[in-house]
C-alpha cells in the first residue's frame, strides 16, 4: 500500500516538475521574443562587423610583417620583429584600454568601435605573422633560387612561388586565429562597443536573467564558430595541392 | 663558331671566409660547345655554375656574356639570367604548380607573354622533353626523372643561349638517370651550348666537346675527351676516373 502511494507521489512529482519547466518556458517566451533575441541580433551584427573587418586586414598586415621578417633588409626585419614583440606581448584587453582610454590623453580620439577594430587588427596581425613566417621559412630555398635563375626578381619569386605555398601551409594556424578572433571580439564590450556579449550583459543585469542571456549567447558563438569551421574546411579542401597541403593523392611511377 | 665566345669566365674567385672555393678559374665557351666539369666533391664545381649566373656572388667581376661584362649591380642581372638556363640537382620545381604551369610562370611574369602564347610555348617545351602527357601533374605526382625533364623544359622555355646543368642526375636512380641524359643529348644535337657539372664519367666522355677536371677550386686538366686515354695532359683525370670506377 505504502509502495503504491509512493509511486503515485513520485509520478505526480515528476509530472509536476516538467509542468513547472513548461510553464516557466511559456512565461519566458515573450522575454525571449521581445527582449533577449532582438538585443542579441543587434549585438551579433556588431560582432560580425568587427570580425569581418578585422580578419582580412589582420591577415594582410600579418602577411606583410611575415614577409618583411623573412625577406626584408635588416632594419625592416627589426621593425617587423618589434611589431610582433609588442603586439603579441600585449594582452588584447590592455591594448584596447590604451587605445580607448589612453590615446585621448595625447589628443587621439578613436571612439569605441574604432578602438576595438584597431586593437583587434594589431593583435590578430601579430599572431598571423608568426604562423605565416613559419610557413614561409618551411618552403625549400631552392625554389626561390630556381625562380631567380629564370630571371624573376626576388619580389616576384616571393610573390608567385613562395607565398602561394606558404599560405596553404599556414591555413590551419591562420584559421585557428580566426576562430579565436570571433571569441575575443567579445572584449570590445569593455570599450563600450555593444556587441554580442555586451548586449547579453545589459539584458542580463536589467532583467536579472543571467543564465538565459549567457546561455543564449553561448549558443550564438557556437553556431558562428561551427559555420566558420565548415567554411575553413571547405577552403582547405578547395586549395589543397598534392605535396604542398592535403593528401599527396595518386603518385605515378617512372614512365 | 664565332670569334666572340657566348660565355667567358676570367679569373673567377670565390671565398667563404678563409676557405677558397674557387681560385682564379678561367675558361670560355662558344656556340654549340659542351663543356663538362668533373672532379671530386667539394671542389667548387657547383659554386662555379652559381657564380656564372650570380645566384652566388663571386669575389671577382669577370664573367662575359657575348662579350658583355655581367655586372652585379641593378636589375640587369635578371636579363642575363634569362639567357642562362639553369638545371638543379634537386629539380627545384614549384611545388604548387602543375608541370605546364611551372614552365609557364616565367613566360608570363618575366617575358610578359599573354596566356595563350605562354601555354603554347610551354606545351612545345614539354613535348621536347617528352612530358606533354604529364602536363597537368603536380611535382609530387612525378618521378624524379620526370621532374628533372620538366625543370629542363622550364629553363628552355626562356630561350637561353647557354644551359647550365648542376649535377642533373645525381639525385636519380640509374634507370631514371638515363631518361634525363637522353633529353640532354637531344638538346645537344639541336646545337644547344651546355656547361655540365656531373659525376657520370661515361656520360661526360661521350657528351662533352671538352672535359675539365677540377681539384681544390682550380681547373687542373682540360681537353677533348678523345685524348683522355692517351694524352699526358690527362694523367690526373685518368687517375680520377680509375678511382671513380673502382667505387
Amino acid at each position: 500500500m505504502a509502495d503504491i502511494i509512493n509511486a503515485t507521489g513520485a509520478a505526480g512529482g515528476l509530472g509536476g516538475f516538467f509542468q513547472s519547466i513548461a510553464e516557466s518556458i511559456m512565461t519566458q517566451i515573450p522575454f525571449w521574443q521581445d527582449v533577449l533575441l532582438p538585443a542579441l541580433w543587434d549585438g551579433l551584427w556588431v560582432t560580425m562587423q568587427l570580425v569581418v573587418m578585422t580578419a582580412p586586414l589582420g591577415f594582410l598586415f600579418g602577411l606583410l610583417v611575415a614577409v618583411s621578417r623573412v625577406y626584408g633588409s635588416t632594419p625592416v626585419k627589426w621593425l617587423a620583429k618589434l611589431y610582433v614583440i609588442f603586439f603579441r606581448g600585449c594582452p588584447p584587453l590592455v591594448l584596447l584600454f590604451i587605445l580607448y582610454f589612453g590615446l585621448p590623453s595625447v589628443g587621439i580620439v578613436l571612439g569605441s568601435f574604432m578602438s576595438a577594430l584597431v586593437g583587434f587588427i594589431l593583435c590578430n596581425s601579430a599572431y598571423n605573422s608568426e604562423y605565416l613566417r613559419g610557413a614561409l621559412q618551411s618552403i625549400k630555398r631552392g625554389q626561390l633560387l630556381a625562380a631567380r635563375s629564370l630571371g624573376m626578381t626576388k619580389m616576384q619569386g616571393v610573390l608567385y612561388v613562395v607565398v602561394p605555398q606558404a599560405l596553404r601551409r599556414a591555413l590551419p594556424g591562420v584559421s585557428n586565429e580566426f576562430i579565436y578572433l570571433i571569441k575575443y571580439s567579445s572584449l570590445a564590450y569593455v570599450v563600450a562597443v555593444i556587441e554580442l556579449t555586451g548586449a547579453a550583459k545589459i539584458i542580463a543585469s536589467k532583467y536579472f536573467m543571467y543564465f538565459e542571456a549567457f546561455a543564449a549567447v553561448g549558443i550564438f558563438y557556437l553556431v558562428i564558430v561551427t559555420i566558420a569551421t565548415i567554411g575553413i574546411h571547405w577552403i582547405e579542401k578547395k586549395y589543397a595541392i598534392p605535396g604542398v597541403s592535403g593528401s599527396v593523392g595518386k603518385v605515378s611511377k617512372g614512365n | 663558331m664565332s670569334d666572340v665566345p657566348i660565355l667567358k669566365v676570367e679569373n673567377l674567385c670565390k671565398s667563404y671566409g678563409d676557405l677558397e672555393v674557387l681560385k682564379s678559374v678561367s675558361f670560355e665557351i662558344h656556340k654549340g660547345e659542351k663543356k663538362v666539369f668533373v672532379g671530386p666533391s667539394g671542389t667548387g664545381k657547383s659554386t662555379l655554375l652559381r657564380c656564372i649566373n650570380r645566384l652566388t656572388t663571386p669575389d671577382s667581376e669577370f664573367v662575359y656574356l657575348n662579350g658583355e661584362e655581367i655586372i652585379h649591380s641593378g636589375k640587369k642581372i635578371n636579363g642575363y639570367r634569362q639567357k642562362m638556363g639553369m638545371v638543379f640537382q634537386n629539380f627545384n620545381l614549384f611545388d604548387h604548380l602543375t608541370a605546364i604551369r611551372n614552365v609557364e610562370l616565367a613566360l608570363l611574369k618575366v617575358k610578359k607573354l599573354d596566356k595563350a602564347a605562354a601555354r603554347k610555348k610551354a606545351m612545345y617545351e614539354l613535348e621536347q622533353v617528352g612530358m606533354a602527357d604529364r602536363a597537368d601533374f603536380y611535382p609530387a605526382q612525378l618521378s624524379g626523372g620526370q621532374a628533372q625533364r620538366v625543370s629542363i623544359a622550364r629553363a628552355l622555355a626562356m630561350d637561353p643561349e647557354v644551359m647550365l646543368f648542376d649535377e642533373p642526375t645525381s639525385a636519380l636512380d640509374p634507370e631514371l638517370k638515363r631518361e634525363v641524359m637522353e633529353v640532354m643529348r637531344k638538346l645537344a644535337d639541336r646545337g644547344m651550348t651546355c656547361i655540365v657539372v656531373t659525376h657520370e664519367m661515361k656520360f661526360a666522355t661521350s657528351f662533352a666537346t671538352e672535359i675539365y677536371l677540377m681539384e681544390k677550386g682550380e681547373i687542373v686538366e682540360h681537353g677533348p675527351p678523345s685524348e683522355i686515354p692517351t694524352s699526358p695532359g690527362f694523367v690526373k683525370t685518368r687517375a680520377f676516373m680509375g678511382s671513380y670506377v673502382e667505387e
